[in-house]
């Protein structure tokens, strides 16, 4: 695995650099969409490790400031957590 | 391995009871005290899991709970993250391999009525600014409740080996390892309700009360109501593209001081260290007294980052600093092998030829950090992208406010700095809270310019010129 050196930038999805480059060459520059297509920024992680990556990545190739990239909504729960602790089940009667 | 030498850490304090903990069925011997990771890690298990789909290997990376790289199945229940939670007696413990499904002979849990705590300041996150601010607002005449996804408190303070800068109240002189003592045993004295292993999922408003909505090890749901909230959730390591860089062996360098520094597990015997920031230069150096070899350290920027003294120290053990250098690839089957760098030109491409081979089993990273917003800018905090911080930031007046009213923020998710500027940003977040919450006389408004006149002390050196600049940006008032 070593010889194919692929880039990774959302660990918990597995997405590359070059398929993120891919899409934003096709004109999707915004993470919002990136992450609805890609999946990146929503596993476990909720993007910690991908989106400043991301960020830069869309900088450097359309040529937008950083500040001007949107982040996408954060939303709860921002860590991850066992259903069963948030819905328990009920008694019946 | 685990280390039992070491010139400033006693280890054996920190390990409790023996116990026994199965990995994919085989028997670990471990200390009641160390997390999961760090067991498994001292007995040479290196890889955690294979990713969902291409089934790449995964190690560490943070180490503090933020990322997902160590997320394995314990007990049946997938996803937990075994960089935060502590051994137990007979613990199953499994890597995950493809997408991981909760077990379907298990009986969802019962419904249980949440543990409430109220308070009148509700402080997330265990760190120096975190302790500090919970200390303050407590002096201040508040009813404070901390808590922390950790299983110390301490923060980053825990792995710090080396002595701080500063004057005499702001600790210099002292190891960060003794300033979390220090408040630690602050913290004791007051009356601080501590919730350890217990994280933030949320937090949320009814009118001018705050609701905190924690898990407690993973199992249990703690609701913390607060009239004010200060969010002292720290940074995350960064991450850069390069070949493999998801291999085992690629770690945040704040994930190798938890190995060495906080459980006394040998990181690995040979490093290469990407970034010649204060965090890389003392990296190396803790390497070092931990007896482990640094091969190179490399820099893409042309001048080293970090404090002179810092670069000498690490000079003077004949560690080479490569400016102008980059990553380009780890190469290795299951875990790093050897680490492939090359030289920049002055546009920032690798020029063709230069390339070296270090044999290393250990790529740090010290490529910097980003403050740690999510809570904030879930609860609808305005945020702003300010390089000199770090990345995206929170808007906040000179009390550290921010622009919803009753939540405040201190330490470096207010802004990457360092501690010493954490605890004071701490201490008048807490104070400031506590006059918000409406339990702190007037008096204290003397306390929080007492600690406003510190920090600009501290910030008026060279290199607080940059952090200078980037306040400029969201300090309102």
């Amino acid at each position: 695995m070593s010889e194919k050196g692929e880039k990774i930038i959302c660990r918990c999805n597995d997405v590359t650099l070059e398929e993120i480059e891919a899409l934003i060459d096709q004109g999707v520059t915004d993470i919002e969409t990136i992450k609805r297509l890609l999946r990146v920024g929503m596993g476990p992680c909720q993007g910690r490790t991908c989106i400043p990556m991301i960020i830069s990545i869309i900088a450097r190739k359309t040529g937008k400031k950083p500040d001007e990239i949107k982040l996408p909504t954060t939303r709860i729960p921002v860590r991850p957590v066992p259903a069963g602790v948030l819905v328990g089940e009920m008694d019946e009667e | 391995m685990r280390l039992s030498e070491h010139p400033i850490l006693n280890f054996e304090r920190i390990r409790g009871k023996e116990v026994t903990i199965y990995f994919e069925g085989k028997p670990i011997k471990a200390h009641e005290g160390e997390t999961i990771a760090m067991a498994l890690y001292a007995a040479g298990v290196k890889t955690f899991q294979h990713s969902i789909e291409k089934h790449r290997p995964r190690g560490l990376f943070c180490a503090i709970g933020k990322c997902s790289s160590c997320l394995m199945k314990v007990n049946g229940i997938p996803n937990v993250r075994t960089c935060i939670t502590l051994v137990e007696e007979g613990m199953q413990i499994e890597r995950q391999k493809e997408k991981p499904m909760l077990p379907k002979t298990m009986k969802p849990p019962k419904w249980k009525e949440p543990q409430r705590i109220e308070a009148d300041v509700v402080v997330i996150g265990g760190g120096p600014a975190g302790m500090m601010a919970a200390i303050n607002a407590s002096d201040a005449g508040a009813k404070v409740v901390l808590l922390d996804e950790n299983p110390m408190l301490g923060g980053q303070l825990v792995k710090q080996t080396h002595k701080f800068f500063g004057k005499r109240e702001q600790f210099a002189g002292v190891r960060g390892i003794k300033i979390a003592e220090i408040l630690q045993e602050e913290l004791k004295k007051r009356n601080v309700e501590i919730f350890l292993e217990t994280s933030a999922l949320m937090l949320l408003q009814n009118g001018e009360e705050k609701l905190v909505v924690g898990v407690k090890k993973n199992k249990e749901l703690v609701e913390f109501k607060g009239k004010t909230v200060v969010v002292a959730t720290g940074a995350m390591e960064r991450m850069i593209p390069f070949e493999n860089n998801d291999l085992p062996g690629v770690y945040g360098a704040g994930a190798i001081q938890t190995l060495m520094n906080t459980y006394g597990v040998k990181p690995g015997d040979r490093v290469l260290i990407v970034g010649a920031g204060n965090v890389g230069l003392i990296l190396a150096y803790q390497l070092y007294q931990a007896g482990v070899k640094v091969e190179a350290i490399v820099e893409a920027m042309p001048k080293i980052g970090g404090y002179f003294v810092h670069a000498a120290k690490v000079r003077r053990l004949g560690i080479p600093i490569l400016t102008r250098h980059t990553i380009l690839r780890a190469e290795g089957n299951e875990k790093v092998e050897r680490a492939i760098v090359a030289q920049l030109d002055e546009k920032w491409n690798v020029i063709p030829g230069t390339e070296k081979v270090f044999d290393v089993d250990v790529i740090a990273l010290a490529v910097g950090l980003r403050p740690s917003i999510e809570l904030l800018h879930q609860v609808g905090c305005q945020i702003k992208y300010v390089p000199e911080l770090g990345g995206h930031v929170v808007i906040r007046d000179s009390r550290m406010e921010t622009t919803v009213k009753g939540i405040f923020v201190a330490g470096d998710s207010a802004g990457i700095e360092e501690a010493t500027t954490a605890m004071l940003e701490g201490k008048i977040a807490g104070i400031g809270a506590a006059l918000i919450a409406g339990v702190a006389s007037s008096e204290w408004l003397k306390k929080i310019e007492e600690a406003q006149k510190e920090l600009e002390v501290f910030r008026s050196g060279p290199f607080g010129r940059k952090v200078l600049e980037g306040l400029k940006k969201v300090v309102v008032k």
